[in-house]
């Protein structure tokens, strides 16, 4: 699922089809089922599970574990509207991420110790494996954040997603211009959260060489050679028809799944990793 | 009144809601992250979003109504109030916000200021509506019951 809906407006992020199937063989993978997320009796719930299962049958079960697997995910949280903030946190904690939760570009800057001032914490023991922003806030853009933290030598590898309710292609080709990648739609939902996760955890099943066949195969399936971050997805937003795609990711459904509303103002999320490969101090 | 005929109350209510506009599926999706550990995040969110869609409101009121109306200002607050109302799932409200934020463009302060109007009155009927709502379960959950789950 990706590129343009039929009224020629971005929809959604770029779905890798290839590593979408891809069974992520870490070793909570092999659990139960957690069936963590979704209620049985919540029917919202129970699409999202088959659309899941359609996919690939193991992805539902990489997500919301216990932290014994070590892998519950620290998401740092960049919104400047309460309510929205209140929102994403919940939704984060449901899928059971560890949330920060911070108002500003500048404030997520302190606390990523990128503000000049040598902060006594190191980024080892911040650990934050994604950060969730949203694009408009007064002071500091999404987009002006997320340019900061690629900057960072330590910082870079931690995927970006940018929220934005904005609706504006031309929003969409600077962010691209500046190796955004995927597009997410605003407000976000349980699915978004699931497919973010997924996304997070597979880079860094990658890491531990678990998925070493993962890696070989992406980069066969990838259009450019798959290190390139920027110009990979620069390239594949160009070409945003969907299909075998390249090695741009989406993080989230189309627009059947997650949104059953027809949105007027579809939240364009930007994932603005670069390959999926999170270093694990 | 039994808790059957509260619970069927309830439902018929919320699906009127559903089906008038009022709210849409981002409110479900409100509902399902609820539970016995956050027994009241629906209303904690709502709260939030009430005080800042008044907030808002009056400074829209404020800022329109200036010598020298500030549209960028104006809105930047349109803007919030339309993400806030979109993430609770009141439609009606993001709805007269996107129609807002047109004659923003336009700077045409008559056409705002009617719309401010509109929105304001949504705000009012969700408002209103919501509690009605909240007031259902809480009688709901006196009478021992529990609060269906919307589907």
């Amino acid at each position: 699922m990706s590129g343009f809906s039929a009224s020629g407006k971005v929809f959604d992020t770029i779905f890798l089809e290839s590593k979408s199937a891809f069974i992520c063989e870490l070793p909570s993978a092999q659990a139960k089922n957690s069936g963590g997320i979704f209620k049985p009796d919540l029917a919202n719930g129970e699409n999202d599970r088959k659309l899941c299962a359609e996919r690939s049958p193991k992805r539902v079960e990489v997500s919301d574990h216990s932290p014994s697997a070590s892998r519950e995910l620290h998401v740092l949280a960049v919104d400047d509207s309460h309510v929205d903030q209140k929102v994403i946190e919940r939704l984060l904690r449901f899928s059971s991420c560890k949330v920060t939760a911070v108002e500003s570009g500048r404030r997520a800057l302190q606390y990523l110790g990128l503000d000049g001032d040598k902060s006594t914490v190191g980024f080892d023991a911040l650990k934050v494996n994604l950060i969730l922003t949203d694009y408009s806030m007064p002071g500091m853009t999404g987009y002006e954040l997320l340019k900061k933290i690629k900057e960072s030598s330590t910082l870079r590898e931690i995927p970006v997603v940018i929220m934005s309710s904005e609706n504006i292609l031309t929003r969409i080709h600077s962010c691209f211009g500046g190796r955004g990648r995927g597009v997410s739609r605003e407000p976000v939902k349980l699915s978004d959260v699931k497919r973010l996760k997924d996304f997070v955890l597979r880079g860094e099943g990658e890491e531990n060489g678990v998925t070493g066949t993962h890696k070989r195969k992406l980069q066969d399936n990838s259009m450019p050679p798959s290190s390139s971050s920027s110009s990979s997805s620069l390239s594949s937003y160009q070409s945003p028809s969907p299909g075998p795609m390249s090695s741009s990711e989406s993080l989230l459904s189309s627009d059947g799944s997650s949104s059953p509303q027809p949105s007027s103002s579809p939240l364009l999320l930007k994932s603005l990793s670069k390959r999926p490969r999170l270093r694990i101090d | 009144m039994e808790v059957v005929q509260l619970q069927t109350r309830f439902v018929e209510y919320t699906a009127s809601l559903f089906r008038e506009g009022y709210l849409d599926a981002q409110f479900t999706q409100l509902q399902q992250l609820q539970d016995e550990s956050n027994p009241d995040f629906v209303v904690e969110v709502v709260s939030l979003f009430f005080e800042d869609s008044e907030r808002l409101l009056n400074d829209l009121t404020r800022a329109l109504n200036q010598q020298s109306v500030d549209f960028k200002k104006v809105d930047a607050n349109v803007h919030q109030l339309k993400g806030s109302s979109s993430s609770i799932g009141a439609q009606r409200i993001k709805n007269a916000c996107i129609t807002f934020r047109n004659f923003c463009d336009e700077q045409n302060i008559e056409a705002s200021l009617r719309c401010l109007q509109q929105v304001k009155q949504e705000y009012s009927l969700v408002k209103n509506k919501l509690d009605t709502l909240f007031r259902l379960e809480q009688q709901i959950v006196a009478a021992g019951g529990s609060i269906p789950v919307m589907e």
